[in-house]
């Protein structure tokens, strides 16, 4: 495949280039080079298994965390190649945040979960937080059916609600980039929808990859999608072209269903 | 025919879980009937009030004088000094057990825990007996070792193993999302396990202590061997000091039957059943929040 035409004529924020991922010696991720483009909602497709979490997880440096896991290649994240053992661990995960799959607000107060990446990287004074939470709250419109809830628990929240509060969680900490595995898997489909309005919302300001094994939600809320197989990138590019020229017969089989 | 019998053989093993259920209820009560029925007699010729705030305990005296303030006194004084001994360090040691110590420290410390709560309460009263009053005589300058201070190091170390397990147990048990959320965000090691992991264990690490300290309440032997057994209403830690339970094991056996000693032995066993049935009663609330995961 060529590399070349994996590229955008955006500005990008992540620039990856033969990024290989092994678990022991399991090939997770096979020679990725990607241009993610800045400000828009970059969607990763492809079947259960194929590397997506994985390939998420490099840009915060999640997989660190499991034994046996050995990088090879670059990431580049604001002209800083983040797989460098000297990365600022911190700023790295200030500057890009996470949304999992299953929704995890901290078993703290709604106000709490707002709070708490202010408190630990001291971004602001106390007195300011009540100000903060209203603020993040009604970014992720969620302030007017929980301003009067603040101190209840946020495990008392509904699915959605709890995702929300998670995606503020997140904002809180100014990031250039969200990234998101399956944040929809858990929600039914309006929830679905909204938050899909919501992430159109969020790309004003920020990158956002997202990874998904439902096409009609990449197709509907991406603007770039990547699809992935087997640990190998096989296909990057605007959505639209994706979803109705593809120019890779895998993608082509993926996309209408014909899998295999 | 077989679904016939499929369900008779569930009936009567559904009334076999129901029937040891009850016996174990029953059997509770009965034993508090009995400490009722052999300890009230008392208080027809002491007073309630005289008997729990009464200063004196001179059981053999004549006449004789059943106050147990002294002993509630040491028993607080040895479960106090035990709980403000254990408490720290068995959450410390739960903590680095399940957050912090690499995978075959943590199971070798793990199996250690097990071992300690294994010892017979006799054998740690012995050690205590040989090794620690003798320290803390040196250490002070006392008359004697056997003060309320070598209760309570040895009481901690009985309660140690109770807290560190469940407490353990809790810890470990808090979802790995929490975890990783915190992570994702920055948090580092130190702030993940303090400011939500032992927040989200929280209910679960209270059940330990009060589990821990229950075992405190009611242990015998080891604080007989070591507390020097005074009935005196103690002014320091340093002093010798004893228990409820020191004082109905170590005459028991020289009180006549159905006489007013006998009865008053009884009586502190009736305060004894209460106190241990309160700190349960609110362990197992915690314990029930913890598995409701409820907070606030
Ligand atoms: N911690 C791990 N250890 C070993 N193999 C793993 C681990 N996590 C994921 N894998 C393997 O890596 C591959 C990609 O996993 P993942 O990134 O979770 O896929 P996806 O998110 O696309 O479903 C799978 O084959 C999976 O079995
Ligand atoms: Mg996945």
């Amino acid at each position: 495949m060529d590399d070349e035409r994996n590229m955008t004529n955006e500005k990008s924020i992540i620039k990856t280039r033969n990024l290989n991922l092994f678990y022991e010696n399991f090939h997770a991720l096979i020679d990725i080079t990607m241009e993610i483009p800045e400000q828009n909602i970059t969607a990763i497709i492809g079947p259960s298994g194929c590397g997506k979490s994985t390939l998420l997880r490099v840009f915060n440096r999640m997989n660190d965390v499991i034994e046996g896991v050995r990088m090879e290649g670059e990431v580049d994240i604001d002209g800083q190649n983040i797989l460098d053992p000297a990365v600022d661990m911190v700023a790295l995960r200030k500057k890009v945040g996470m949304v999992f799959q299953r929704p995890n607000p901290f078993p703290l107060s709604i106000f709490d979960n707002i709070t708490f990446g202010l408190e630990i990287h001291r971004l602001t004074q106390k007195k300011n937080f009540e100000v903060i939470v209203e603020h993040f709250l009604e970014q992720v419109l969620l302030w007017d059916d929980l301003k009067d809830k603040l101190h209840k628990s946020a495990l008392s929240l509904s699915l959605e609600q709890q995702q929300r509060l998670c995606i503020a969680r997140a904002l809180t900490l100014n990031p250039e980039i969200i990234l998101m595995d399956e944040p929809c898997s858990a929600l039914d489909p309006i929830a679905t929808m909204r938050i899909e309005e919501l992430m159109q919302e969020l790309k004003k300001e920020y990158s956002i990859v997202i990874v998904t094994h439902n096409m009609q939600q990449a197709a509907r809320a991406s603007d770039y999608t990547g699809y992935l197989y087997l640990g190998r990138l096989i296909e990057f590019g605007v959505t639209s072209q994706i979803f109705t020229a593809p120019r890779e017969k895998l993608t082509e089989n993926y996309i209408s269903g014909r899998f295999g | 025919m077989n679904y016939r019998a499929h369900k008779l053989k569930e009936a009567v093993i559904e009334k076999i879980i129901l029937l040891s259920g009850i016996t174990s209820i029953v059997i509770v009560l009965l034993i508090f009937i009995f400490l009722l029925k052999e300890g009230l007699s008392l208080f027809s010729s002491v007073s309630i009030k005289d008997f729990i705030m009464g200063r004196n305990w001179y059981p053999i005296s004549n006449p004789p004088q059943y106050g147990i303030l002294p002993l509630i006194m040491g028993s607080i004084l040895v479960t106090v000094g035990a709980a403000v001994l254990s408490i720290p360090v068995g959450i410390g040691s739960a903590l680095y057990i399940a957050e912090i110590a690499p995978q075959k420290t943590r199971e070798i410390l793990k199996a250690g825990i097990e071992l300690l709560a294994a010892i017979p309460s006799v054998v740690i009263g012995f050690i205590g007996m040989i090794t620690l009053s003798p320290l803390i005589k040196n250490l002070f300058h006392l008359p004697t070792g056997l003060t309320a201070l070598s209760g309570a190091i040895t009481l901690a170390f009985m309660a140690m193993p109770t807290i560190v397990s469940i407490a353990e147990d809790a810890i470990t048990a808090v979802p790995r999302q929490y975890r990783d959320a915190a992570m994702a965000m920055g948090a580092t090691r130190w702030q993940t396990t303090w400011r939500i992991v032992a927040h989200a264990a929280r209910p679960g690490m209270i059940a330990a202590l009060m589990l821990g300290i229950g075992r405190v309440i009611g242990e015998t032997m080891a604080v007989m061997m070591v507390t020097g057994n005074a009935a005196l209403i103690p002014h320091s830690i340093l002093q010798p000091v004893r228990t409820l339970t020191a004082t109905i094991a170590a005459e028991m056996g020289e009180s006549v039957q159905g006489g007013s000693h006998y009865a008053a032995l009884f009586a502190i066993g009736i305060v004894l059943f209460i106190i241990t049935f309160l700190i349960n009663g609110v362990a197992d609330i915690y314990l029930h929040r913890n598995r409701k995961k409820g907070l606030k």
